[in-house]
């Protein structure tokens, strides 16, 4: 980084350097210079803007947030009518948005361990198999899948009537996907609260199993416990509240289903895609995780004595999810941007929902920056529950 | 012999454990099961000829009927019938440009000047207008010569900002580090359908009052500038694995900025970030499909236009199949490529 001359000088400070080769100076000018030149651009960029939108006569602001959106979405989580604002339309959109990427990403994780194990299996058809299926998956579009699932169900899955059904009242017609729900009880808010209670006498036990390892080296056996103390409240408030399980069944109607949950093809296809996809590649961050612990490392835990399921649960597991945890996090970030597909196929998620208010009020530079500034903070909170995560399981060196 | 090391291979993999031999038999009965209908489906009652898919249908197989008749729309797009040779030639190009890639005899300066003649030679033949070639409007470039083309040509453009972004994130100076995180990290925190729609559809409303840039060149740009910002990132990777003695030799030599860079550690880090930039290749041609939304004729607008046809409404599975086969064959070509390079490149540093 030193310039040739003031190096070898020996004369030390009073060598007189021309200003422009003076390092500090340099180092002003350019920044000065790289701020000056990318305002510029955007001052030019903006001052071009402003006069297109002069001439369409386009008025800029988000007063039009406030305006009756007057198109329907389906379907929503939130009541939304036509009537109401773009705004809330914005709103339905987020949910939706929402709703897709938790659910993908719960679906593609535990897919994605399934894949991760199964890729290493000592059964040579189990792990060709899923490394065919990996391939597959990562060699192929997202957006080809997308089309296809859809055109499985929009076009090849059959009318409400003749619907394929491969569980007990589940049904899977061109209307979308129909499964039982049971119907809300006041009891399920208490079972709510008993797994809470639970799930919180559980965790001090584990407190409790962990400082009695300290101090006397013995392991609590908390496994079945743990199990229990988190499954067993639930199940009796369950019980004492008199078992009000009442499923909402469908029904096949004459041209569609009535009762159920039903899901749309589109939410369907999209989640289905997202899920397949993603799955196959956290699947591959699983395997190289778990291969990157040595051998050593569990040749180690079983000459210390400690069973199979001991070296995998406390030796190999914590050293794998170290190296599984940060690739994962951008896995998670990719599905929830590719939930934007979406509007490939209409099912009505933040950005399909942005691009029709973008087309209804000309206003894009203004949708398109609240939908980039949304996306950015999804993903920013994303990456920061991740890398909370990550410190927590993170190696602490001294 | 060889019968017993087969028995013993057999009971090595697929019968150790009891769990593994049931495992086994469950997927031996699935597959037994599944393939002959699939076979069936797919070989033995497939029409190669039919005129619509009713009649596939009637047949009881797959509808491959349906590519061959629309097999120079999925390809071609809305190109002139007559002038298809050109994107033919323009597709046995891209074939020996990346086949000269791979084979790891012509290298660096070669191949780079390879790939820019490669490229202009492809646009010249496409565009038309010279050499007695009718022009062809850039709008009806389709199919796969424009998916590569998006891919070839958004990587190479995006490459001097990528470099420019790596060195920018790791500068000394404070605000060209901001500048090039705040750039890196926005581009990759939205999804780039929201990019491309911005460089289709807005940018327009940010150039000068009556200057246009066809769909083409937009589509292009978007891909360079979201490109650029995940190639900083894998450059940065390669950037920050040179050991600090590099950059001290370097500095002790007497190199400038520039040069240390451009001699010293660029050349290194360019070389072990290969595979990575390979992926980026991979991930890049797959998303040239999302031009399909903006309204840009890819393989997948063309398939999905092309089944529009009440005829073949029902081949849609054959349909994306067949795409989706184009795709997987190159993405399986570059991802086995990268790998073998990544096992060439460690073993040299071993």
């Amino acid at each position: 980084m030193t310039p040739a001359g003031a190096a070898a000088s020996p004369a030390p400070a009073r060598t007189r350097v021309a200003p422009w080769r003076d390092e500090r100076i340099r180092a002003i000018a350019i920044q000065v210079l790289t701020v000056a030149l990318i305002l510029g651009f955007a001052a030019y960029l903006a001052g071009n803007a402003a006069e297109n939108l002069r001439r369409q006569g386009i008025a800029t602001g988000f007063a039009f947030l406030g305006r009756e959106a007057s198109f329907a979405v389906s379907p929503t989580l939130i009541p939304f009518s036509p009537a109401d604002t773009y705004a809330r339309a914005l709103l339905v959109g987020l949910l939706n948005t929402l709703l897709v990427a938790s659910l993908g990403i719960v679906f593609a994780t535990m897919l994605g361990f399934v894949v991760g194990i199964a890729r290493l299996s000592s059964n040579w058809l189990v792990s060709r198999l899923t490394l065919a299926y990996v391939e597959v998956m990562r060699n192929t579009p997202l957006i080809l899948q997308i089309f296809l699932w859809w055109d499985v169900l929009r076009v090849g899955a059959p009318q409400p009537r003749d619907a394929w059904h491969f569980l007990p009242h589940v049904f899977i017609s061109n209307r979308g996907v129909v499964f039982p729900v049971p119907f809300y009880d006041p009891v399920y808010l208490w079972m709510l609260a008993a797994l809470a209670a639970g799930a919180g006498a559980a965790y001090l036990l584990r407190l409790w199993a962990r400082q009695r390892l300290a101090r006397t080296g013995e392991r609590p056996q908390t496994a079945w416990p743990g199990l229990t103390l988190v499954t067993l409240p639930p199940i009796l408030v369950f019980i004492a509240g008199g078992a009000p399980l009442r499923l909402d069944l469908p029904q096949v109607t004459r041209f569609d289903f009535s009762g159920g949950q039903s899901i749309t093809p589109e939410f369907a296809a999209l989640l289905f895609a997202l899920v397949a996809y993603s799955g196959a590649f956290i699947g591959e961050i699983v395997r190289s995780g778990i291969q990157s612990v040595s051998r050593g490392q569990s040749e180690a835990a079983q000459a210390l004595g400690l069973s199979r399921g001991q070296t995998l649960r406390l030796v190999v597991l914590p050293q794998a999810i170290r190296v599984i945890v940060p690739p994962t996090t951008s896995e998670y970030l990719s599905l929830t941007k590719n939930s934007s597909l979406a509007v490939a196929i209409g099912f009505p998620e933040l950005f399909s929902v942005s691009n029709t208010i973008a087309n209804q009020t000309g206003q894009a530079i203004e949708v398109m920056v609240i939908v980039a500034s949304t996306y950015l903070v999804i993903s920013l909170a994303i990456s920061l529950a991740m890398n909370l995560y990550n410190r927590w399981t993170a190696l602490v060196e001294r | 012999m060889t019968a017993t090391a087969a028995l013993q291979w057999l009971r090595a993999n697929l019968f150790n454990t009891w769990w593994n031999s049931a495992l086994t038999l469950l997927i031996a009965c699935l597959v037994l099961w599944l393939l002959p209908g699939f076979i069936e489906w797919a070989v033995v009652k497939a029409s190669l000829t039919a005129p619509d898919d009713r009649v596939c249908q009637a047949a009881g197989g797959a509808c491959w009927a349906f590519i061959a008749d629309w097999f120079r729309f999925i390809v071609f797009g809305r190109y002139p019938y007559a002038e298809q040779w050109r994107p033919t030639v323009v597709l046995l190009i891209f074939a020996a440009l990346l086949l000269s890639s791979v084979d790891r005899r012509l290298k660096g300066r070669w191949l780079a000047i390879g790939w820019v003649l490669g490229l202009v030679a492809v646009v010249v033949l496409m565009a038309g207008g010279i050499f007695g070639l009718p022009a062809v409007d850039s709008d009806l470039w389709n199919g796969l010569p424009l998916t590569l083309i998006l891919a070839a040509g958004g990587l190479g453009l995006s490459y001097p900002l990528a470099l420019l972004l790596a060195l920018g994130r790791r500068s000394p100076l404070p605000t060209v580090r901001m500048l090039s995180v705040l750039y890196i990290e926005v581009v990759r925190g939205v999804p780039f359908i929201a990019w491309l729609f911005l460089l289709l559809v807005l940018l327009p409303l940010f150039l000068p009052p009556g200057l246009t840039i066809a769909k083409l060149w937009r589509a292009e740009a978007a891909f360079a500038l979201f490109i650029a910002a995940y190639q900083a990132e894998v450059v940065r990777g390669g950037l920050q694995a040179i050991p600090r003695g590099q950059y001290e030799a370097a500095d002790a030599l007497g190199l400038g900025y520039w040069k240390k860079m451009r001699l010293i550690v660029l050349p290194q880090a360019l070389t072990i970030t290969i595979p990575a930039q390979v992926n980026t290749l991979i991930g890049a041609f797959k998303d040239t499909t999302l031009i399909s939304i903006i309204g840009l004729f890819d393989p997948v607008l063309d398939t999905n236009t092309a089944l529009n046809d009440p005829a073949w409404r029902l081949a849609y599975i054959e349909g994306y199949l067949f795409i989706a086969a184009l795709y997987f064959v190159f993405g399986y070509f570059m991802s086995f490529y990268s790998r073998r390079l990544e096992k060439s490149l460690s073993q040299g540093r071993r």
